[in-house]
């Protein structure tokens, strides 16, 4: 195997394992406890992915969750594919397959980096600019050519087949973060006895410490990695503390509510992912938020910035101290700060060469410059990088003097050959998280960061995110804020060694020798945005860095604000003349890292995406050909096709059956509630429209219910069981919200009534069964009931017994026909609908489903709630007005039906409609209008809400609401269609049986 | 994302609750004697407060129980929560 570029030793990987993996189809190799992005670098690939607008040719830049760069493609089986993930995140895997995005035909020639010749000419907003008109060209063509533009990584073309989990999970502190601030927090609150959960998003511990060298950096004489080691190792001992790898916090919302995603199967071979969950979403509820989410380096801002071989300084201390991976071999260096001299003496002392530093700096006295000038390092102090050369990868910077102002560039040029440039423009505090919970930042004016302020919060910050440098500050920092914090007292003392030297200078964009708008230097990566993009922007008169950020699309997309906002920002103040302080940050948005769709749907996916409510018949209906119709969350059976009959015959056969023989209906998903106590009668009275004083015991009353706002909210029959005892039934998909509305009056409004609300929607089975021998069947299916119309008359009900079963049989009607209603206890729904079945087979009896139902009801010009209204119809308008009580002093919604509005005459009103062809079936849903133009628009004067053609009149017949609809029957009206108009007649909205005569047939 | 304390059930998550608009109105005992506009005031106007505001909420997924709150809408403090028909602690 070729890692030309692995160290022979070094490094936390495990060289017996070797890892074979493709990219881009070739074969490579390296070892277990690799990234793909140490992997690559050990082969000497740095070439990884092309930029988003200009395809230029990018590399690994960082290692970690900032990388804005090296974004892959994971290939797994046909169709199933995961875009977008970072190079420095994946851990490779025996059989991982990985090809580069963003470019086509390869990575190596990209037709798209034409773009990069023209770049001069698509600067920021040039999309809102040249795609604006015409407009006819949007759709068609523009559309088309921006999305072959757009985009990272391609989306899975398969459904996901991989298992995901939801956890919930409380404690008393969360700490976020297991770097050296971290760790230190959870061992202080460790012996606090509390319930601790730590989690950091890498898949080892230790943060930045874990790589950092262990000649100029030890505590308690340890080496980090030691002490890193043994902390965690008591950590895991103890059982209040609950630890966490892989683990990301994706949002931090208000009280203390954090949503993480933890990777459990991603780093693991094929062979072992199958079966196990691959992703789990945790929904934590903390007591306390300890945030220890460290601090990302920047980079520098300096033309042709972005070449494959400029990395983050730190980056490259980490290839070589954990993977073993020199990223290059001719080394040079770009710093304004100490850090980056700790990176030079780790490589220099593994053998590496560092050709030079280049330091905006005029000097430095800590200890490691001072090291690197005894190692004989070249050292170029108040410099800067003006242009980098090489096109897929770095060959030779080109250096300059600053000036004493450091705004320009003086003196000569020179060029320094390498292979590798490590940049590092100083530490920003990782606040996004404080931020997403609400937290306000400062800025501090001479380090050049913003750190944590104040929150309202549980919460403290501990360690670099809360702008706290040097390893022996944070560690002290992270035990005293800690021990405050819980208040507790675990104080231990600790004997730390760091290297000397804090002196940080910044520039946020570095002076050039060349004119302004001839550079391309790139302040956010992912996005392509350079800051001339920026300086546009603010010509073109956009202020607020709010609008700057969208128009350049800075810090947006995954980035959001890792790398590309700090430089953004410090431009725009610079330009501006306002201080960072005041023109504040942009908004860090969650998730802080992606989150898989998959991970947030977790197990509510197919069949258990929503609730599924079945009838208690409803394996019958399934077994006797149903189709089902959703209802809410009921499925309820929509018609019975037999012998492959259509819908629209089914539904007639049907229809036709309920009233010359007899149907049968499940109506066992319509609400039902169980109201009780002295008041009974009178919270009646205030829900309904109508009066329910004068109901006798044992007779139904259909009830109409509005909102305070007068127009209709629900209807149904409601039944009086005893002296304070009613049953209450509601439409199917309003008993929720009925229940709701009538314990929010009870509860808020009359707490003085004495009554009691119960649903029992789900106790009850209905089996309803119409037509003229409904009668002759319930005679045969129940006991002792006298069925004789003086006994037993409409709108009444009576006890009986089916066998050894009590029922309650209400005779109600929906259809118009003689019609009862068999409630039994829900378990036995389906043997009393299969006795109905076998009693009714001489008769002919028929199953009709929901669609026969509203066919029937409308012949009878029956309203369905949420049909005929919407919410906007009063009862009046419903030509319903015999059921709104005079006499009552009150109910909900009476006041509104005398406010002008709703008295007016000219409100769309409930009509029936005929068409002049009895075939014609109008369409729901139609409007209609009063004069024909041409074309449209033209006055609509109301719309059809139900239409259908009836078998047992043998004409179509449709329902409608027109605009003072009362006063124009037996007026023209018209249906305008796109491919003709149809003429319809205003009718009555009762098709059939004016007088109620089948009621009683 | 709020913890909010029921004062029948304790501390539970914000998913187990609905909001209800503002408190503390009362719908009028005789409202034919209205005005249109004095209905209209009670029917439709509600007040949008950046501040503290006095809410009702219902425990809808745990006891059902309707409850008011004082809740600073510019950042979501919770002040208390209260029975309906008490008043707010100051």
């Amino acid at each position: 195997m070729s890692n030309k570029y692995r160290l022979s030793s070094g490094g936390e990987i495990n060289r017996s394992e070797i890892v074979s993996f493709k990219f881009n189809g070739k074969t490579l190799y390296g070892y277990k406890g690799d990234t793909l992005a140490s992997a690559l670098l050990a082969n000497g690939i740095h070439l990884v992915g092309r930029s988003f607008k200009y395809h230029r040719p990018r590399g690994i830049f960082s290692s970690g969750v900032e990388e804005p760069n090296a974004l892959v493609q994971i290939i797994k089986d046909q169709g199933k594919t995961d875009p977008n993930l970072r190079a420095t995140q994946i851990e490779i895997y025996e059989d991982l397959n990985v090809i580069s995005q963003n470019c086509w035909p390869s990575v190596n020639f990209d037709i798209g980096a034409i773009n990069n010749f023209f770049s001069r000419i698509i600067p920021a907003g040039f999309y809102y600019k040249t795609f604006m008109w015409p407009a006819s060209l949007w759709k068609n063509v523009y559309e088309y050519f921006i999305r072959k533009a757009a985009g990272l990584g391609k989306s899975p073309t398969k459904k996901d087949p991989d298992i995901y989990d939801h956890s919930y999970y409380h404690c008393e502190v969360l700490i976020v973060g297991a770097g050296p601030a971290g760790l230190m927090a959870a061992k202080t609150a460790a012996k606090s006895g509390k319930k601790i959960l730590l989690v950091d998003e890498r898949s080892s511990f230790g943060g930045n410490l874990n790589f950092s060298n262990k000649d100029y950096n030890k505590i308690n004489d340890q080496t980090p990695f030691d002490w890193i080691k043994k902390t965690y190792q008591d950590l895991e001992k103890n059982k209040n503390i609950k630890i966490l790898n892989r683990t990301s916090v994706a949002a931090y919302h208000n009280y203390n509510y954090l949503i993480m995603l933890q990777n459990l199967t991603d780093h693991l071979p094929d062979k072992d992912k199958k079966g196990k969950i691959r992703q789990r979403l945790w929904k934590i509820r903390a007591r306390k938020v300890i945030l220890a989410t460290g601090a990302i380096e920047r980079p520098m801002i300096f033309d042709c910035n972005d070449r494959p071989g400029i990395m983050l300084s730190s980056a490259v201390r980490k290839y070589v101290n954990t993977y073993g991976v020199k990223c290059g071999e001719n080394i040079t260096i770009f710093t304004n700060n100490d850090d980056a001299y700790e990176t030079a003496i780790t490589l220099h002392d593994k053998g590496v060469k560092i050709k030079a530093i280049i330091d905006i700096r005029d000097n430095s006295d800590g200890t490691l410059p001072k090291k690197c000038i005894d190692l004989g390092i070249k050292i170029h102090w108040k410099s800067t990088v003006v242009y980098t050369e090489g096109y897929k990868k770095i060959n030779k910077i080109h250096v300059m003097k600053l000036s004493k102002d450091n705004n320009n560039v003086v003196g000569n040029k020179f060029k320094i050959d390498c292979d590798l440039l490590c940049v590092s423009g100083g530490y920003t505090p990782a606040i996004h998280l404080f931020t997403q919970s609400g937290g306000k930042l400062e800025y501090n004016e001479q380090k050049h960061y913003f750190f944590p302020k104040k929150n309202t919060l549980n919460q403290i910050s501990v360690g670099s995110c809360n702008g706290t440098f040097g390893l022996k500050n944070i560690i002290s920092e992270a035990q005293e804020k800690t021990n405050e914090f819980l208040n507790i007292d675990q104080k231990e003392q600790f004997n730390v060694l760091e290297p000397k030297g804090e002196k940080f200078e910044n520039i946020w964009l570095l002076p050039t020798n060349k004119v302004s708008g001839k550079t391309k230097s790139f302040v956010d990566y992912q996005n392509d945005s350079t800051s001339n993009d920026i300086k546009l922007a603010l010509r073109e008169g956009f202020k607020s860095i709010e609008h700057v950020k969208r128009y350049t699309t800075t810090g947006m997309a995954t980035d959001q604000g890792k790398i590309g906002n700090m430089h953004a920002l410090g431009i725009v103040s610079e330009i501006t003349n306002t201080k960072l302080g005041e023109l504040g940050t942009t908004t860090f948005r969650p998730p802080y890292s992606p989150i898989t769709f998959g991970a947030l749907v977790g197990r509510n996916v197919g069949q258990f995406f929503d609730i599924t409510r079945k009838t208690p018949m409803h394996d019958w209906h399934e077994k006797n050909n149903a189709k089902f119709e959703d209802v809410g969350q009921w499925k309820r059976a929509w018609y019975y096709p037999s012998n492959n009959e259509s819908m629209y015959d089914a539904v007639q056969r049907e229809s036709k059956a309920a009233r010359t023989k007899a149907g049968i209906l499940d109506a066992s998903t319509l609400g039902k509630i169980d109201i009780q106590g002295s008041d009974a009668s009178e919270f009646l009275n205030r829900v309904y429209t109508n009066a329910w004083s004068k109901l006798a015991i044992g007779k139904c009353r259909y009830g109409l219910m509005l909102n305070e706002d007068g127009m209709v909210y629900d209807d149904g029959v409601t039944t009086r069981l005893g002296e304070n005892h009613y049953i209450m039934t509601t439409t199917t998909g309003g008993a929720a919200t009925v229940m709701g509305k009538l314990e929010d009056f009870l509860q808020t409004e009359w707490p003085e009534l004495k009554v009691y609300l119960t649903s029992v929607t789900d106790h009850f089975a209905t089996v309803s069964v119409c037509g003229p021998y409904s009668k002759k069947i319930l005679e045969k299916v129940t006991q002792n009931i006298d069925y004789s119309d003086i006994n037993f008359p409409h709108m009444s009900f009576k006890d009986g017994l089916i066998d050894k079963i009590k029922c309650r049989v209400m005779r109600i009607s929906f259809t118009g026909e003689l019609s009862y209603e068999i409630n039994v206890q829900a378990n036995y729904g389906q043997s009393v609908w299969e006795k109905c079945m076998k009693a009714g087979k001489d008769f002919g009896i028929t199953p009709y489903g929901t669609e026969a139902m509203h066919l029937l009801r409308a012949e009878k010009g029956f309203i369905i709630v949420g049909q005929e209204t919407d919410g906007t119809v009063t009862p009046v308008d419903l030509q319903m007005d015999w059921i709104v009580s005079k006499k009552k002093y009150d109910f909900i919604g009476k006041r509104s039906l005398y406010r002008s509005d709703t008295m007016r005459e000219d409100r769309k009103q409930y009509v029936g409609l005929l068409t002049n062809d009895p075939k014609e079936i109008l369409e729901e849903g139609a409007q209609i209008v009063a004069e024909v133009k041409n074309m449209p628009p033209m006055d609509m004067v109301g719309h059809v809400t139900s239409s259908y053609y009836s078998p047992n009149l043998n004409k179509s017949i449709a329902l409608a609401v027109v605009k003072n609809g009362k006063k124009l029957k037996g007026k023209k009206l018209y249906v305008p269609m796109p491919n003709k108009t149809i003429e319809v007649t205003v009718s009555d909205t009762i098709f059939l049986d004016k007088e109620g005569k089948r009621l009683n047939a | 994302m709020f913890l909010i304390k029921c004062p029948f059930c304790g501390e539970r998550d914000h998913s187990e609750f609905s909001y209800g608009g503002e408190a503390h109105l009362v719908r009028p005992k005789q409202p034919t004697e209205l005005s249109d506009d004095q209905w209209a005031e009670y029917l439709f106007m509600r007040k949008n407060i950046k501040g503290l505001q006095y809410e009702r909420w219902n425990h809808l997924h745990g006891c059902r129980r309707w409850f008011n709150m004082a809740r600073d809408t510019s950042n979501d403090k919770i002040h208390s929560v209260y029975k309906i028909g008490e008043k707010p602690s100051k």
